[in-house]
């Protein structure tokens, strides 16, 4: 169980997704502009990337790595998430509408959200089993929603500040995330 | 027609240069960018994925369904990056295991996604591969630009070799991770000031 603990933690603070690993970081900046949309986008994210990691993990271990074709790890890894999104969409639209009005716009996004793709891999590198695999999306992903969230928060306050026009937009968020990293860099030592 | 392809192939070089100008495929940037080394690596695998699959977008372009064809072109992309994958593999193994999952990771790198959806598929061939050359090369000179600050900043040297001389104080903070988004900010700022005038 401790170690559970101690490697949610560390997925969520010590090698936040965003902050420290630089995983989803193009829907980072764009969706970031309002706290509503940063929430939305926070929550699909996890949706998806845990349900994601469940199955690249089980297609790695019962089917890829069995048959030795190992190398088409990228190819059928994509493949997945891209008609994950799709049916995910499909059936939130068709069963859950009131989610899907919340989720549905960042949906579509997410199947080019490198997080996605970037943890299931990361799970299989890192050789987890199947709970360890679970604890690390759940985390992960929390993470990513966290560290959108904060940044939405300081976003929009930003917007009220007077910023030289060379730095407006993309280039002060960036800025701002540097100085957010800074924050989380000093969970470094703690586990 | 010569003069289109040379058109669009500069302009991924100044005018729409990746990542600044068209704020995407930043992810690499930010990560792999600790030395001009990995910087060349990770740039030289993704200018081979652009034209690659920008080729292949362009000569399929009349064939695949438009429902389907952010399907086929996801496919036909994370084809040329298994590609890259097995051939740095074999040739440049230390390099393959620094830059990690970020070689597979260029399936995602909305670069090429974003060349085969706003380009490649209504062009013909030979200017979609001037358009991914040149979207690759720009992005390449982004991330040795990146590189080469936060690598002689950070640790002093250039391609490993010394260029402060011995007094020089390393300045630590560019090679951690907030470096990266500080780094890549200012030089956002940088051409941001330089294009207005």
């Amino acid at each position: 169980m401790g170690d559970y603990i101690v490697l949610a933690i560390s997925c969520i603070l010590i090698n936040n997704i965003l902050l420290a690993q630089f995983l989803g970081n193009c829907p980072f900046l764009g969706t970031s502009k309002k706290m509503e949309t940063a929430t939305g986008m926070g929550m699909a994210v996890v949706f998806v990337i845990v349900l994601a990691g469940i199955i690249t993990w089980i297609t790695e271990r019962y089917l890829l790595k069995p048959l030795d074709i190992e190398f088409l790890r990228t190819l059928s890894f994509i493949l997945i998430v891209a008609s994950l999104v799709q049916f995910v969409e499909m059936f939130l639209k068709k069963s859950i509408p009131a989610l899907y009005t919340g989720l549905g716009i960042f949906l579509p996004l997410i199947t080019t959200n490198c997080a996605v793709l970037g943890v299931c891999l990361i799970n299989i590198k890192e050789e987890y089993t199947f709970f360890e695999m679970l604890v690390s999306s759940f985390s992960y992903s929390v993470g990513y929603g966290f560290a959108l969230v904060l940044f939405a928060g300081i976003r929009e306050r930003i917007i009220l500040a007077r910023v030289p026009k060379s730095l407006q937009d993309t280039s002060i968020g960036l800025v701002t995330a540097g100085m957010i990293a800074i924050c989380f860099f000093a969970f470094k030592g703690m586990v | 027609m010569a003069q289109s392809v040379v058109k669009e192939f500069t302009k991924g070089l100044w005018a729409e240069i990746p990542p600044f100008r068209l704020v995407l495929g930043l992810c690499p940037i930010l990560a792999v960018t600790k030395s001009v080394e990995n910087a060349v690596g990770m740039g030289l695998a993704s200018a081979f994925v652009f034209v690659f699959s920008n080729l292949l977008v362009s000569m399929l372009r009349n064939i695949i369904p438009s429902k389907v064809r952010i399907a086929g072109y996801i496919i036909i992309i994370a084809t040329f990056v298994t590609v890259v994958e097995l051939v740095m593999q074999a040739y440049t193994y230390p390099l393959f295991l620094k830059l990690g999952i970020f070689i597979p990771l260029i399936v995602v790198n909305c670069i090429a996604l974003g060349r085969a959806e706003a380009f490649a598929c209504k062009n013909p061939p030979l200017a979609s591969v001037a358009d991914g050359l040149g979207m690759g090369i720009g992005y390449t000179l982004s991330l040795c630009v990146v590189g080469a600050l936060r690598e002689s900043l950070g640790n002093g040297t250039l391609m490993g070799h010394a260029v402060f001389g011995p007094d020089f104080q390393p300045f630590r903070f560019m090679l951690e991770a907030p470096g990266a988004f500080v780094c890549l900010g200012l030089v956002l700022c940088i051409m941001n000031l330089i294009g207005k005038k």
